[in-house]
């Protein structure tokens, strides 16, 4: 009994010994990947660059308020974090921040005061971002972007992540990785393309599963689980990578047409996806998105092709493809229009089939596929509940201007029509996913626009 | 007091097509624009979204997409002898308001005018005798070629996504293309939409009898097609649901579809919607423009627009109203022959033969605007008018645009009208019926024109736009001759019924029914001041800085849908605008 209450004082003791340490032990900042000369100046508009390419804009703008100046409510699971202001506002932004403290809010994580992050800024991802790209970085936050005055509200997480030491110790389980970026894939354009995705793009936050401790399971190429798939604010992110994944039979062109216009030949940028394009990678070069592109297919061992690639420009003429044989079924039995349909086909072509076709394969560039379509076969109904119910909106690019809109059915499908026509979408074309209730579509009625 | 705005490079008024045009062109030369449009703001999605958009009652019957008589309509009559009264109702035309125009509700038909449409006078001269040309016909040639529009001509294709069968490629006629179409440098941006079994029926006939069938150009989209603005259309699906609607699928050409999502993106480019220009403001020196004056909507209030140029960019009525309440250009006296503005008014005759096929079924609800087989046989160039006693001609097609239950429910004659047998005839006929019809020209007259109504004011006390026009022998006369060709073509096909709709040789216009919204003329393009209200640059004889844009420049209606043609001088006058114009402001002619 003795030795049992002894033990236990020891482990409370040490916890204790832990938990004080995780309060009062000094912060220590990781000091920078490269040392670069004080007077050390970024090219003209390298500091708007990467923050296009770190995406700062998307989490950090607050919808119709000012760029930078914060307040945008991102949902975790841990509760609600709103963004900061990191315009140079001295008072309510970052303007009076070093570059010693600038960098360590991207590499470790941790504000100028020594405060640890919430886990919602891709601290783990931005770790890997060059000391050029911070500097550059730094300089436009700095002195290109206009202070803007605005306090954000508190955020409000559950315990223990609302007490800042919990995020500390959460760092000191997933922050072990080291800083800086060192190219492995042994030519320059593929290195080039593993930066973007790894570090400023910050891909995995989204696309790779969290652990345990709700940091990303995956940083990096090295890990097993790069890139497989994740979640985000309730979206299924998908894998990018392996024989099932999403993009696995999408050329190289059509990777390059997507990340940079949001639309391809099978798909369009949807939710959180269409934000990444809109904010941010449309503003990349060819040369940039066309290296990501080729990093993500040599991931799973695809052959390069030597030719430089380009989002084309118009004017091109696309057909509509064609039924597969996969969907040649389906197709015949929606063009037959025979009166024994189910529910869910009758209601697919009186309102789904005028753009996404009977072949489920849509229109290129425009409206996206049904089959095979991650977001339709999801295990998570959200979005694509969602999608029937409210619309959904992919904004336009400086290379593909058309705002592509679906509506919404909120007011012309009932529960069990939408769950009908789900279940039916989910089932055709050879897709292989279970069906729905109307149950399941009226709790995501119910629970409104997400 | 006006409310007066900061001064702009540019006003255009009117964003449909032309403006959007314009707007594009000039904004990319980098003047600061503002566009004024006095309707409403209208997108795809939610403006136009299925299933509220094909709702035949509202936007077929009750013209929801159009202006409204009550915010301004204009009076007609047939000759200078009767009392021209206002529409109260649209019939023969239906002219559009908002975003987008007529450029939303149109069926996408867009052709180009034959080359000797464009030199008619001359022509006719060199192959016959002027002498051919009746005393009151005032037609005359254009002051530009078809060879130098070409390339206008190609670019309003290109970015409108045209979809058609190319007939004669740099001068090489090619199989199941038109063969009498002018040179084009290259194919149609999209390859033609597949076609109904009417048409296919009609091919064949054609074939038989040696004429040369091809598939309709326009403005459906035939595959996804992306502009050089990166601006998507998908393909046409068939709905049937074109003319008086807007396309809920991307599919039809628009400015929506085709330029203006690129055109807002621009910074010195923006508009203006609930703002209705009133007149255009002259110079002390009566030879310039200084901006425009209109009513603001939401305000209530008069705001004057300043700007360096003034481009007209409404619909041809509207555009020659508001040069006539202005005082651009000198008003047309159709008594003297004298003055221009007003001048030379065209517009189209129609007719068309039914076909009732009892074991035949057409799914007249499968349509497109576009959609249809043509033979360009008894066009303009392919008739030899001394000995037919006529000038014009048309192209004659098979169209299946709708099979909609209110407005496409033809019968054959001798049917009742209303009650039990008129029941029994639409269960019985239903879906066996084809039409061939003709589509043609009219050229233009002394006594053909548009003024200011002496009587009538809209609701800000502006005279409204009096229209004087009617049937002239000229058409009548080539109307019967086309009734005779489709008729024998019709036979030749073998219906259990027919059923005609053709204007006799007493026939007058008559408002009521709808026949084309291809109104022409009136601010018409000339080699001389004396001639016309605008130069060969669509530009105001008599204020420089003012360019008129649309078929009003037309100086007689071709035998085709005039989209092409207004797509082409808006392109070919933006390039003067940007070209010689701007360096050095001045007229250009």
């Amino acid at each position: 009994m003795t030795t049992v209450l002894r033990c236990l004082s020891a482990l409370i003791g040490i916890a204790t010994f832990f938990i004080l340490a995780l309060v009062w032990l000094p912060i220590e900042r990781t000091p920078p990947s490269e040392a670069l000369p004080a007077d050390w100046t970024p090219e003209r508009g390298a500091g708007e660059y990467a923050m296009r390419a770190a995406n700062c804009m998307a989490c950090h703008t607050k919808e119709g308020g000012s760029p930078f100046a914060g307040g945008r409510a991102i949902k975790t699971p841990l509760g609600t974090i709103y963004s900061a202001n990191i315009t140079p506002d001295p008072e309510t932004g970052i303007g009076n921040w070093t570059l010693d403290q600038f960098r360590a809010s991207l590499i470790d994580g941790m504000s100028a005061d020594g405060t640890h992050l919430y886990p919602a800024m891709p601290y783990e991802n931005y770790r890997l971002l060059s000391e050029r790209d911070i500097r550059a970085l730094y300089g436009f936050f700095s002195k290109e972007v206009e202070p803007i005055k605005h306090r954000v509200a508190a955020t409000d997480l559950i315990f223990p992540f609302n007490q800042r030491w919990g995020i500390r110790a959460l760092n000191w389980l997933t922050l072990t990785h080291d800083s800086g970026f060192t190219g492995r894939m042994g030519n320059e354009v593929l290195d080039r393309g593993e930066y973007l995705v790894e570090g400023p793009g910050h891909c995995a936050a989204c696309h790779s599963p969290r652990n345990f401790y709700m940091g990303q399971a995956a940083i990096t190429a090295k890990d097993a689980e790069f890139l497989v798939g994740g979640h985000i604010e309730g979206q299924e992110a998908p894998a990018l990578r392996g024989s099932k994944s999403h993009i696995a039979d999408w050329s190289l062109e059509e990777l390059t047409a997507f990340l940079a216009t949001g639309r391809n030949f099978a798909a369009t940028a949807n939710g959180e996806m269409g934000l990444v394009v809109t904010h941010s990678l449309q503003y990349l070069s060819d040369a940039d998105i066309g290296a990501m592109a080729r990093f993500l297919k040599a991931l799973d061992g695809q052959p390069q092709s030597p030719v430089e690639i380009a989002v084309q420009q118009g004017p091109l003429s696309r057909p509509a493809p064609e039924a597969n044989a996969k969907g040649e079924k389906t197709a015949r039995m929606l063009t037959e229009a025979g009166p024994n349909m189910s529910l869910g086909a009758r209601i697919f072509i009186d309102n789904c089939a005028q753009c996404h076709f009977v072949t489920g394969r849509g229109a290129p560039e425009i409206f996206p596929a049904l089959q095979g379509n991650s977001l339709v076969l999801s295990e998570d109904i959200t979005a694509l509940v969602s999608i029937i119910l409210w619309g959904a909106e992919l904004e336009g690019t400086d290379r593909r201007p058309m705002p592509l809109v679906m509506q919404g059915y909120e007011n012309r499908l009932s529960d069990t029509e939408i769950a009908e026509l789900a279940s039916f979408i989910r089932q055709a074309w050879g897709n292989r996913a279970s069906a729905l209730t109307s149950d399941d579509v009226r709790a995501i009625r119910e629970a409104g626009l997400p | 007091m006006a409310r007066q705005e900061p001064k702009k490079d540019v006003v255009i008024v009117g964003l449909g097509w032309t403006g959007a045009i314009m707007g594009m062109e000039l904004a990319e030369a980098g003047l600061e624009i503002i566009a004024l449009e006095r309707g409403a703001d209208r997108q795809t999605v939610p403006e136009m979204k299925y299933p509220q958009m094909i709702d035949e009652l509202s936007q077929g019957e009750r013209h929801k997409l159009m202006q409204r008589p009550s915010q301004s309509t204009i009076t007609i009559r047939r000759d200078q002898s009767e009392t021209a009264l206002p529409m109260r109702k649209w019939g023969s035309f239906l002219l559009g308001n908002g975003v987008g125009g007529s450029g939303v509700h149109w069926n996408g038909q867009s052709w180009r005018p034959q080359p000797v449409e464009l030199r008619l006078r001359s022509y006719i001269s060199e192959r016959w005798n002027p002498s051919i040309i009746p005393e009151d016909m005032t037609i005359d040639d254009y002051p530009v070629s078809y060879d130098e529009l070409e390339p206008y001509f190609d670019r309003f294709e290109y970015v409108a996504g045209i979809s058609g069968t190319a007939g004669n490629l740099n001068g090489e006629i090619r199989a199941g293309g038109n063969p009498f179409e002018g040179w084009r440098s290259r194919d149609y941006p999209m390859p033609a939409l597949p076609m109904t079994y009417n048409g296919a029926k009609f091919t064949e006939a054609a074939r038989a009898m040696g004429y040369h069938p091809f598939p309709r150009p326009g403005g459906n989209a035939s595959t996804s097609y992306v502009n050089e603005y990166g601006m998507q259309m998908a393909a046409c699906n068939f709905c049937g649901f074109c003319e008086r609607y807007g396309c809920y699928q991307y599919s039809k050409s628009s400015p929506q579809t085709t330029i203006l999502a690129a055109l807002f993106r621009k910074p010195n480019f923006s508009y203006r919607t609930e703002a209705e220009v009133l007149r255009v403001e002259i110079a002390p020196d009566a030879r310039s423009a200084t901006g425009v004056t209109y009513f603001d909507e939401t305000t209530g209030e008069e705001v004057f627009q300043p700007a360096d140029i003034v481009i007209l960019a409404a619909y041809q009525i509207e555009n020659v109203r508001l040069m006539l309440l202005s005082g651009i250009g000198r008003p047309y006296d159709p008594t003297t022959g004298e003055g221009v503005t007003g001048k030379n008014y065209g517009y189209q005759i129609t007719g068309s033969t039914s076909l009732f096929f009892r074991d035949e079924y057409f799914n007249p609800f499968v349509g497109s605007g576009v959609n249809g087989v043509c033979i360009d046989d008894f066009g303009i160039s392919a008739i030899d008018f001394a000995a037919e006693g006529f000038i014009g001609g048309a192209y004659i097609s098979s169209a299946q645009t709708n099979g909609q239950p209110i407005r496409s429910m033809p019968l054959p004659e001798h049917t009742p009208e209303w009650g039990q047998g008129w029941k029994a005839a639409i269960g019985a006929w239903y879906g066996h019926e084809m039409s061939i019809s003709h589509h043609a020209s009219v050229m233009s007259y002394r006594g053909h024109y548009c003024d200011l109504d002496p009587t009538y004011k809209d609701r800000h006390g502006r005279p409204l736009m009096r229209i004087t026009f009617d049937w002239h022998p000229n058409e009548l006369r080539l109307n019967a001759y086309l009734r005779e060709k489709i008729e024998a073509l019709a036979r030749a096909m073998q219906p259990d019924h027919m059923a005609a709709n053709y204007k006799g040789f007493d026939s007058r216009y008559d408002v009521r029914p709808y026949q084309t919204t291809h109104n022409t003329g009136g601010s018409i393009m000339s080699t001389t001041p004396q001639g016309g209200s605008v130069n060969r640059y669509l530009q105001a004889w008599d204020k420089h800085n003012i360019f008129v844009l649309g078929a009003g420049a037309f100086v007689q209606n071709t035998q085709y849908n005039p989209t092409g043609l207004v797509g082409g001088l808006a392109y070919w006058a933006a390039a003067a605008i940007r070209h010689q114009y701007l360096r050095d402001p001045r007229p250009l002619v």
